[in-house]
């Protein structure tokens, strides 16, 4: 399929037309995956349209025929319903509170626990391995019956440690898992060079080893965040008054309180996912300062 | 070496995708990541005879030991027990309630539907995210034209599940957009009820759960791709191998540890799924989408039968260890 000669000059140069050719398959090829990508961005981005669209148009005319991107009514009314109410404000503290004490917690433990795993050898470290990673498809509706339970003995129910303490099972794996295998790619030479001017594992693992890790915390941290940010089942369970309810837990009350009020449902959830919009987009441009610094070889 | 932003924009994305995409092995994410391995840890002295480790594990232990292993033990004693919780006295019963678990027909149905949304769940991810991942990781599109459609391609996964049953029951309810679209072009004669037919609300919510999870597949693998080497790819060129025998024979062959761990691990996610069916079918129509945790949730909290829920749940506790044993034994062969 060659697209026969061009009107070039020099025939003597077989060179010249190749060339052009190639560069013009090549951008022939640019427009298809261009018009692919947008294409395929449609997937992901029509839905989410969409709830924009429906968070700014009066609750009448959600599912009014034949639909419209902007309807008469467009206002921020939804918006207005939902911040000015504290219960509903509530719900969005408690979520961020917990889901950052998540992370934050998590990644101190996950720190420690990884440092034993990366840089010593010890008796049942295999088998403590193993659990570790057993422990990832353990699941909560396993743990979920007795938890009630235990919950209230412990004094925990309807309190922010008891589901913060409760997320950390299962984002703590994880981040050990990952962190371990973050610090095997350190050099061992960083730690020795702690011990040899007299610091202790504990100086080498949070003077050298953290520092220099910040990358890969940050994408653990980012990832522990989500797993706390999007838990319901637990939030639902080992709660019992709204002030202690999370944003999943305070849109599904929306949807039970009064007949469906989909424009604030709508809104909520736009609300929702922008402080993680924010996080992901600024942490994306975080990862390139933290990898060129991270690439400076010691 | 400096590092042309064609690279930079590699390293952005890559520790983003570390957290997916190396679950469990010792790979960075990124190329350097690699050869510090082989030079690494392994091989020299490490710290021995100290109880040291033991004390940096302590806070993880008591976690695990408190919140992990005492409810499950629990959850199997409640299991061989006749009315626990509600019956102060209640009785040893041995094996009667696995025995009412398993002579309940819809607790198979349970299984089966679980198998099927999770199954398709993630071949569907694994498609569309390996699709996507090549098109994102394409040298011919720039830095920030890529970084967008990056953001886009991402999108479902920002939101919480809660937020994703929300909008799909908009999305798909009678009167929503999707049927305006189904109708409008001619597929259907009249509204379809996605979500309360019995036959089509499996895979309404195998869809919607494809449409929320693809992203997390699709951000590994990109991590996967920006680590292999582009040697690679040019001696498979000096052997004239085109395209497509190039993602055969080196990017599927250099991908598949990931692959399959992350396959494992979203089937095994994917089977524990329950905010997501209980918020858009609650199980329904009749047991047409009801899973394995929607199936014992309701024995638990709606009727209350928590001794045959507790046999429920050590069924799925196994079945899910049994999973878990091959995820193990391939993240072990990866080391």
């Amino acid at each position: 399929m060659t697209a026969t000669k061009t009107s070039l000059s020099a025939p003597t140069q077989l060179e010249v037309p190749t060339r052009a050719h190639v560069i013009r398959a090549r951008k022939r090829k640019k427009i298809a995956l261009i018009a692919a990508l947008t294409v395929g961005a449609l997937f992901p981005a029509l839905p989410v349209v969409w709830m924009l669209s429906s968070s700014f148009k009066p609750n009448g005319l959600i599912f009014e025929y034949p639909p419209r991107l902007i309807t008469e009514g467009f206002s921020f009314d939804a918006y207005v319903a939902i911040l000015t109410d504290p219960e509903k404000l509530r719900f969005f503290f408690n979520s961020y509170f917990i889901a950052g004490s998540v992370t934050v917690l998590t990644l101190f433990v996950a720190v420690l626990a990884a440092y034993a795993f990366s840089r010593y050898d010890f008796k049942g470290k295999r088998i403590i391995n193993v659990v570790v990673i057993s422990v990832q498809a353990v699941p909560p509706i396993t743990l979920l019956i007795p938890y009630f339970g235990l919950v209230v003995v412990l004094g925990l129910y309807n309190t922010y440690p008891g589901l913060i303490l409760t997320y950390m099972v299962f984002t703590l794996p994880y981040a050990i898992i990952m962190m371990t295998g973050y610090f095997n790619t350190l050099p061992r030479e960083l730690d020795e060079a702690v011990k040899v001017d007299g610091g202790s594992p504990w100086t080498a693992l949070w003077r050298v080893l953290v520092p220099i890790s910040v990358p890969g915390m940050v994408s653990v941290g980012v990832y522990t965040f989500m797993i706390a940010w999007n838990e319901y089942l637990f939030a639902l369970t080992l709660t019992r008054t709204n002030d202690m309810r999370t944003v999943p837990i305070g849109i599904q009350l929306l949807m039970g309180q009064h007949a469906y009020d989909w424009n604030q449902m709508m809104a909520m959830s736009v609300l929702g996912c922008i402080p993680v919009l924010i996080l992901f987009l600024f942490f994306q441009r975080y990862f390139i300062g933290g990898m060129t610094a991270g690439a400076v070889k010691a | 070496m400096t590092h042309p932003p064609e690279t930079t924009e590699a390293r952005a994305a890559a520790p983003l995708a570390t957290a997916p995409a190396s679950a469990g092995s010792g790979d960075g994410g990124t190329d350097n990541g690699a050869d510090k391995t082989r030079g690494g840890w392994r091989g020299r002295r490490s710290y021995r005879g100290t109880v040291a480790p033991y004390g940096f594990l302590t806070p993880t232990f008591v976690l695990l030991l408190v919140l992990m292993v005492t409810p499950i033990t629990m959850v199997i004693g409640y299991s061989f027990v006749d009315r626990v919780i509600i019956n102060p006295n209640s009785e040893f019963v041995g094996f009667e309630n696995y025995a009412q678990v398993l002579g309940d027909p819809v607790f198979f149905k349970a299984v089966s539907n679980t198998a099927i949304f999770a199954g398709a769940s993630v071949i569907a991810h694994f498609v569309l995210g390996m699709g996507f991942a090549l098109m994102l990781n394409s040298p011919m599109i720039g830095n920030r034209l890529k970084a967008v459609y990056r953001a886009i391609y991402i999108l479902p996964w920002l939101f919480t599940v809660a937020i994703v049953a929300v909008l799909w029951r908009m999305l798909l309810s009678p009167n929503g957009i999707v049927n305006f679209f189904v109708t409008e072009l001619g597929f259907a004669e009249e509204q379809i009820a996605w979500l309360s037919d019995p036959s089509l609300a499996l895979p309404a919510i195998t869809f919607i759960n494809i449409w929320a999870g693809y992203p997390f597949f699709m951000v590994s693998l990109l991590a996967g791709l920006q680590g292999i080497s582009s040697e690679l790819y040019e001696a498979a060129r000096l052997d004239r191998a085109g395209p497509v025998k190039q993602f055969f024979n080196v990017t599927l062959p250099q991908l598949k540890p990931i692959i399959i761990s992350m396959a494992l691990l979203d089937f095994i996610w994917t089977t524990q799924q329950f905010a997501l069916i209980w918020m858009t079918t609650g199980g329904g129509p009749i047991d047409a989408t009801e899973m394995v945790s929607t199936y014992t949730y309701k024995l638990a909290f709606s009727t209350y039968d928590f001794a045959v829920a507790s046999a429920s749940a050590v069924i799925i506790f196994l079945l899910s260890m049994t999973l878990a044993f091959f995820y193990v034994r391939h993240q072990k062969s990866r080391d």
